[in-house]
């Protein structure tokens, strides 16, 4: 099964967790990275540039109709959902999902409905459920999905409620998680 | 042929249905999906059919088809852009700095707001008109798809839970005023003062279907193209750059850009940050 796209989701610690996962990664990572992050409507754009820093990996802020690249991370902004197709990402501001938006949910149902087995999902540290549906969707149309190790995270809400949807197919610890996506989708 | 129960070729069903209600509705109510963005599109529709106890997109289309009321709600999904009142206030900010200033030359004043759902935006434009003395020399156009979205822009009314989160926004995006002083309480709503409708029309008009209808000074259409693909984008656009004056200004939302269309070239950028677009000649 080739790899097409990796999915990322966090909230509480999930900025610091989102960081330690990409500065594992090289820069010739073979598929792009989606992240969706809970943060304030008036979250700092500089966010990305702080995800950039030390990393090999550039992140930044998704704008509407990007063509995703590979090797690089495109981060839903604040007050946006991000969601994702074939050949593009797209913007929308519909209501929040369980208060959030960017909502893990939405981005990672529409990886699920592109990518289907192609799609990689990976819920980190966070004090919500968000992201446990999505990430069983993903599971359930053959993706692989991975979560942190509950012990390992910040908060630990997000990835318990990740296990008990029966969504992942592995739990790692945080600095396990990037080996295991170069496993999976291959670079370095 | 494959088999017909091969899951690859389940998965794509649903791709089907959602091109056939884009095309049914299109063709029995001229309103017309068919390059609206999928996943959004997708993602609203299936909350219409939860919504409507119903359980597959095909179930949608033959309800939409055969009962118009279905299909008005529907509509109402479609249409409505959730939107704030000066949302992104630093728009707002670049806008009274870089835009007013250019406005005050002009003897009467056209703004277009497309795709204006229930009209905070539209408001908001009206507010910082006023506030600059330019509102009596304007004429905003606030335009949509769907009527029953205007008739609720027209009430000007919204919930009062919001008025924080408004007022902390007008107060960023360099309002000076006390922001209630433009609206009463009613309830758990609010209704703004109805002289910032005094010289708002609004008006049905579809972005996909429907001509340029008048030359604008400013157009401000944000966070309503997100949701149409790429060539519905290219086809607004060409759209919104012929119904401009020229020297006119284009407002876009925070994470829209005019690089992939064919028209940046026909427009400078009035602000490293800001969307907002001078068409140039």
């Amino acid at each position: 099964m080739p790899c097409g796209i990796i999915a990322i989701g966090g909230s509480w610690g999930g900025v610091r967790a989102t960081g330690v996962l990409l500065r594992a990664l090289p820069a010739d990572l073979p598929v792009p990275i989606v992240i969706a992050l809970h943060r304030g409507e008036e979250g700092s754009t500089a966010l990305a540039a702080t995800l950039t820093t030390k990393s090999a990996i550039a992140v930044v802020e998704a704008t509407d109709k990007d063509v995703p690249i590979p090797g690089r991370a495109y981060l839903a902004p604040p007050g946006y959902h991000l969601l994702v197709e074939r050949g593009g990402l797209s913007l929308s501001t519909d209501e929040p999902e369980r208060f959030s938006r960017p909502s893990i949910d939405v981005l990672f149902d529409s990886v699920a409905v592109s990518y289907g087995d192609e799609a990689v999902g990976v819920i980190l540290t966070g004090a919500s459920d968000d992201g446990a549906a999505g990430l069983a969707r993903i599971r359930s149309r053959g993706g692989v999905t991975v979560v942190q190790e509950p012990a390992t995270a910040e908060r630990r809400t997000m990835p318990d409620a990740a296990l008990a949807a029966s969504a992942a197919h592995r739990v790692v610890a945080l600095e396990e998680i990037a080996p295991f996506l170069l496993k999976v989708c291959g670079g370095g | 042929m494959p088999d017909p129960r091969e899951p690859q070729r389940r998965r794509d069903l649903e791709a089907v249905e959602i091109d056939l209600l884009a095309e049914g509705i299109y063709e029995a109510y001229g309103f017309d999906f068919r390059r609206y963005s999928r996943p959004s599109f997708r993602r609203r529709v299936w909350r219409r059919v939860e919504f409507e106890g119903l359980t597959s997109i095909s179930g949608l289309l033959e309800r939409v088809l055969h009962d118009p009321a279905a299909m008005k709600r529907l509509l109402a999904d479609l249409s409505v852009n959730v939107s704030a009142m000066f949302r992104d206030p630093g728009f707002f900010r670049v806008f009274r700095a870089k835009v007013i200033p250019q406005l005050r030359t002009y003897p009467f004043l056209r703004v277009w707001n497309a795709g204006c759902a229930t009209g905070e935006e539209t408001l908001s434009v009206a507010i910082l008109l006023k506030e600059a003395g330019l509102y009596d020399r304007t004429r905003i156009y606030a335009t949509d798809m769907d009527d029953a979205t205007l008739d609720q822009a027209r009430t000007l009314a919204y919930p009062i839970a919001k008025m924080r989160e408004y007022t902390e926004n007008y107060i960023r995006a360099g309002g000076t005023r006390s922001f209630s002083e433009y609206y009463v309480a009613d309830g758990d709503r609010v209704v703004f003062h109805p002289s910032l409708a005094q010289n708002v029309v609004f008006a049905q008009h579809n972005l996909v279907t429907d001509r340029s209808f008048n030359e604008f000074h400013v157009i401000m259409c944000r966070n309503v193209m997100i949701y149409f693909d790429r060539d519905l984008q290219e086809h607004v656009h060409k759209l919104l750059y012929e119904s401009l004056t020229p020297f006119g200004v284009l407002g876009l939302g925070s994470r829209e850009t005019l690089e992939l269309s064919g028209h940046r070239e026909g427009y400078e950028q009035l602000d490293e940050t800001a969307r907002l677009y001078r068409k140039v000649v």
